[in-house]
């Protein structure tokens, strides 16, 4: 049952013929000469990892620098596609629940160990153990036989449904049928581990000269508030293939002082583009500044479970109708991104992305249809709405909530007031859900599936912040679920996003764009929506 | 002697300051154009108008100093950035300045023991790294407007208690202390009746002082992101927000951060020339 | 005089203990933890990251554990960079905060008093005129609005320094963030060496010296420089403390990893640990640069060296 992945094999036989290819031409042109020169990639990655240790991180800028350090069973290509990885094969059984990987025989370690499906046993393992407090275990390997219940204490590591069958193969065994599983092994947190130097080390095994890793680099400095560097794996099996040899990952906290590094030649990628600069750059640099599509969302959450949100859908929908989301995107924004008139943003695979009903409408017509729905819902300019609207401080998110309030002044006259947090405390306050009424939030895909943007919303997903509950929505996300036909579960996830727009707990604002600046002498950039861009495949020109 | 009796050498000597009655001038104009500025213009502070966001300055529809990135009038937003600021700093120097006269008066007057306890707690306090209680105080509660000039002036009054007691302990040695000791007059009523309006000169000139500090600490956290809410504003949060755009729109930078180094620049003299109007010994 | 010196650092205690119990009060009295965030955790695994740091324990708790890790010398292990201590990282992030501090305090020492005495012993004229205008300006300005300026002009236009830590090594890196935080400490240092000199000038015993017919350098060299200098001294203080402060500023616009910056990130991650180790390290260290500053005082003025 291969129906979801079916480009993997072909894309494998590429890599190989492309390795074939850049043997010859090392063989040709003699490899003394560039050996001599060491190409160093100096790449902006935002904040700062808060550690390398695949099991205790859990920020996108972790994931940057583990996903060059390491390599778990599958991985995606430059352009967003997914690949088989450390393993070479897979069979899934008949009823879906059932993989089995063939690791490569010729994977490594960073030390020349061999790679084993036991390095993998024991890393899923530690993953789920109660005492590693590991973030993403649920995440990860929730959907694991028995890996709910020994997060919560309640059953032994050894009962996880993972097993080596012998040195290259892994068995694992999950409680019902996830169709996007191979994508959640892409996630660090399943990449395998090099027990002797975890054992030999503990707490402090991912730290430089302690850490054992198996993908193209390997770690060699971390000075911590400036920059990871990472150096190329002589023993990683594709290192023939790995054209940069140094790679610093450094922390760009601030988008505006890392557009400055990149200015002043500091940096060959920035993690972001701010938007202040944003113009200046597309004129001035138009083929270095690179947009795309991202699997994430920008939103505003509706606490439904106070006054005066509580069961007033009208109210609701026409605030969200009285938001003009192209002006937001073109004025305040300002960086391509995509108006949000849904859920699940475009790009995601194996999905048709719903839409409000509203969506096609003029915004005349709009404006007038949201002041009818504020009307019924019982305001008028003698009774005007009076609400808080609270974000964490930021100045993309200031500018947006300014426009966000002008905007609901001018239609409907609403009167709201902001309110800026910073995150710990917006956050907390969201989740007590006592005081806040309007507030920020956005969500970004794990993975490449509508699966990973719906689930938010089920009555019981921790990060359902809004407190949104429909059974109905939640009996089409089980049947969504328990599907093996991925044709009937694209029904149902499909049905679930219209019945959740009709309701309107959330504003969707807009759907996010990657933006970097890749200098013109980096080879092998590829945009994709989850923004990974592993540094393996990139190269440097010598042309400057 | 009454608080009016004190200030009156102040305000004669002033008169012939230049450096007085320039700063001055200068002070009270900003202060009047921050409280009519925003009636003479069309623009509200708060209205967005996102067809016209970076706009420079004196370019039509009375945008004096041009629109920020929201298209919101600049100079409007700044004189409301005056006023927000000038509010902040004169508040938190009262408190500063209330609790470092009580504080250091009682200290310079008991004296003893008392007097060296109370010093050796100055001290201490000295020692505390207070910006990073400021930010941690901002962290806990949250943006609390009334809390902003609270922690300024908690920060400020140690150099002021000090003085104060300096000053009190040559006041108590003088003939009319001795005097209202005999007629019978309480500690309380000599403390606040005979020798805090002696001190209201030196009073004065450091308050003048501790403004332009409580305006930076304010700038520092609207720097940080912990100042005004939004679309209230201060001088120091549009210097900030000026400091993204300073390519693009160098106007949205320059604009408050002129009028923010004016005023600093003027209270600093103005401070500096009633120092050597209250005492002629110091005159630099 | 050693006796002296023992009984400030016994009455420093106090002090500290006071500093521990403010900050340990006010950064669990912040809300929100440190391992909230967007993506919030399902119950189960919320509960295993509190157990795991003990933050499942009573408030009183967790301060007898704070206070016996302290008293043998451990700050406990960061929440928020979970590879490392809280002493690792103060460890690596000091050196680079004092580079720059001892920078910034040399350059304030030196340019702030030369530029003082020139104006002073041209008192009134063009020079002092100017000095005491861009003096005034120094103080004036707060440093993030020199700071991101200096980037633009000196980095990003000039291409002459590096825009940021690491663009650079050495000192180039220095020089931007150094000069920067040292502005402000020179306008004042200029100011006190001007006005101090000035008044030391017009004293008797200065009178005396050049009734005698001395001439002004000489006079200055070996009766006046050092009496002006003992306000200074005492100003060394509230100046250290202003570069520490100026420093998280400064660490922020240049993106140093120096430990103003670990506060800030600590106190918005709700780094528990960092910030109490930044806080009772700080605090320790003002406390002894003062002893140091007091014990020097003592030395150089022959009035209070009985005490």
């Amino acid at each position: 049952m291969n129906l979801e992945f079916p480009r993997i094999k072909a894309r494998v036989t590429r890599r190989l013929s492309l390795l074939i290819c850049a043997a010859m031409l090392v063989a040709a042109c003699g490899s003394g000469d560039d050996r001599a020169r060491e190409s160093v990639l100096n790449r902006g990655i935002g904040a700062e990892p808060e550690s390398l240790d695949t099991h205790k991180s859990r920020t996108n800028q972790a994931g940057d620098v583990q996903r060059d350090l390491g390599e778990g069973l599958t991985a995606y290509a430059a352009d967003g596609e997914l690949v088989l990885a450390a393993a070479e094969r897979y069979e899934i059984s008949e009823d879906g629940r059932q993989y089995t990987f063939w690791l490569r025989p010729e994977g490594r370690w960073s030390n020349g160990d061999r790679v084993t499906a036991a390095d993998f046993v024991y890393s899923f393992r530690r993953l789920v153990k109660p005492q590693t407090a590991a973030f993403y275990a649920e995440q990860s390997l929730g959907d694991v036989v028995n890996a709910v219940e020994i997060i919560a204490g309640k059953k032994a590591v050894e009962d996880l449904g993972v097993e080596a069958i012998d040195d290259l193969r892994l068995r694992i065994t999950l409680k019902y049928p996830v169709p996007y599983f191979l994508a959640l092994l892409t996630h660090p947190s399943t990449f395998p581990m090099h027990r002797p130097s975890v054992e030999l080390h503990g707490d402090a095994h991912a730290r430089p000269g302690k850490l054992v890793s198996n993908g193209a680099y390997k770690l060699q400095a971390w000075e911590v508030g400036s920059y990871i560097e990472i150096v190329r794996n002589e023993y990683y099996r594709l290192n023939e293939q790995t054209s940069i040899d140094r790679v610093r990952h450094h922390f760009t906290p601030e988008d505006t002082v890392e557009l400055n590094r990149y200015r002043a030649g500091e940096l060959d990628i920035t993690f972001s583009v701010p938007s202040e600069s944003f113009d200046q750059m597309k004129k001035e640099r138009p083929d270095e500044l690179r947009v795309s599509p991202f699997l994430a969302v920008y939103y505003y959450g509706f606490n439904l479970t106070r006054a005066p949100f509580k069961g007033n859908p009208k109210l609701r929908q026409s605030l969200s109708m009285a938001i003009d989301r192209e002006t937001l995107t073109r004025n305040v924004t300002g960086r391509g991104e995509a108006p949000a008139y849904g859920w699940v943003p475009p790009g995601t695979n194996n999905y048709e992305p719903r839409q409000f009903l509203y969506a096609d409408m003029t915004k005349a017509a709009r404006h007038a249809k949201a002041r009818e729905l504020y009307r019924e819902a019982g305001y008028s300019e003698e009774h005007p709405l009076r609400v808080e609207i609270r974000y964490n401080t930021a100045e993309s998110h200031r500018r947006i909530a300014l426009a966000v309030q002008s905007m609901w002044r001018d239609v409907l006259g609403v009167e709201s007031t902001l309110i800026n947090e910073e995150a710990q405390v917006l956050l907390q306050n969201i989740r007590m859900r006592q005081v806040t009424q309007v507030f920020r939030l956005s969500w970004t895909g794990d993975y490449n599936d509508a699966h990973t943007f719906l689930s938010v919303m089920e009555s019981d997903n921790p990060s359902n912040l809004t407190g949104y509950s429909n059974p109905e929505y939640d009996l089409l996300m089980d049947k969504a679920a328990t599907r093996s036909d991925p044709e009937l579960r694209q029904v149902y996830l499909e049905e679930a996003e219209k019945l959740l727009l009709s309701e309107h707990p959330v504003i969707p604002l807009y759907f996010y764009v990657n933006k970097s600046m890749v200098s013109p002498r980096v080879r092998g950039w590829g945009d994709n929506v989850l923004n990974y861009h592993y540094s393996q495949h990139l190269s440097l020109s010598d042309s400057d | 002697m009454s608080y009016l009796a004190a200030i009156k050498p102040i305000v004669r000597k002033s008169r012939e300051n230049r450096t007085i009655v320039v700063s001055l001038s200068i002070l009270l104009l900003i202060g009047l154009l921050a409280l009519i500025g925003p009636w003479l213009s069309p623009h509200h502070y708060a209205s967005t108008d996102f067809e016209h966001s970076f706009v420079g300055p004196f370019a039509g529809d009375w945008h004096l100093f041009g629109t920020d990135d929201l298209g919101r009038d600049l100079f409007v937003r700044t004189m409301l950035g005056v006023k927000v600021t000038l509010f902040v700093a004169i508040i938190a120097s009262v408190v500063s300045l209330g609790i470092g006269v009580a504080y250091g008066a009682i200290a310079g007057y008991v004296g003893g023991n008392v007097d060296a306890v109370m010093m050796r707690i100055v001290d201490a306090l000295y020692a505390l790294p207070f910006i990073f209680f400021v930010i941690l105080l901002m962290v806990v509660f949250e943006r609390n407007f009334l809390l902003i000039f609270v922690a300024i002036g908690a920060i400020n009054w140690l150099d002021m208690a000090r003085i104060v007691r300096g000053q009190t302990l040559s006041l108590k040695q003088r003939e009319f202390v001795d005097a209202a000791r005999l007629i019978g007059v309480s500690g309380r009523g000599i403390i606040f009746r005979h020798i805090t309006p002696n001190l209201f000169g030196v009073v004065v000139v450091y308050m003048t002082l501790t403004i332009p500090q409580a305006i930076l600490v304010e700038s520092l956290l609207s720097f940080l992101g912990l100042g005004v809410q939004e679309p209230q504003t201060s001088l120091g949060a549009l210097v900030n927000g000026g400091v993204g755009n300073m390519e693009r729109a160098p106007w949205l930078l320059l604009m408050p951060a002129i009028v923010l180094a004016l005023i600093l620049l003027c209270f600093n003299f103005l401070g500096d020339g009633l120092r050597d109007a209250v005492d002629p010994k110091k005159k630099t | 005089m050693l006796r002296y010196a023992l009984l400030r650092i016994l009455g420093a205690i106090p002090t500290l203990l006071l500093v521990i119990a403010l900050a340990f009060l006010m950064v669990h009295a912040a809300p929100g933890g440190p391992f909230d965030a967007e993506r919030v955790l399902p119950p189960e695994i919320e509960a295993n990251v509190a157990r795991a740091y003990h933050l499942d324990e009573s408030l009183a708790q967790q301060f007898v554990r704070y206070l016996s890790g302290l008293v043998r010398g451990d700050l406990g292990p960061s929440y928020r960079y979970r590879d490392y201590s809280v002493a690792d990282l103060i460890g690596r992030a000091l050196p680079v905060t004092l580079q720059l501090g001892l920078l910034a305090m040399s350059l304030a020492v030196v340019v702030g008093i030369a530029a003082g005495l020139t104006a002073a012993l041209s008192k009134n004229s063009y020079v002092d005129r100017f000095v005491t205008g861009v003096a005034m300006t120094g103080i004036s300005v707060p440093v993030f609005v020199i700071a991101p300026v200096m980037v633009l002009i000196f980095a990003v236009y000039l291409d002459w320094l590096p825009a940021s830590w690491t663009g650079g090594s050495g000192v180039s890196r220095l020089v931007l963030p150094g000069v920067a935080l040292a502005l402000p400490q020179i306008a004042y240092i200029a100011r006190l060496t001007r006005a101090s000199m000035i008044a030391v000038l017009s004293s008797d015993y200065v009178r005396t010296a050049r009734a005698q017919g001395l001439r002004t350098r000489s006079i200055v060299r070996y009766h006046a420089l050092k009496p002006a200098m003992l306000p200074l001294l005492s100003y060394l203080g509230p100046a250290i403390a202003g570069i520490l402060t100026g420093s998280v500023v400064i660490e922020e616009v240049f993106g140093i990893p120096g430990v103003g910056q670990f506060f800030i990130r600590g106190a918005l991650n709700r780094d528990y640990t960092l910030v109490m180790g930044i806080v009772i390290f700080y605090a320790t260290l003002v406390i002894l640069l003062n002893l140091v500053v007091d014990l020097l005082y003592g030395i150089l003025d022959p009035r209070i060296r009985g005490r």
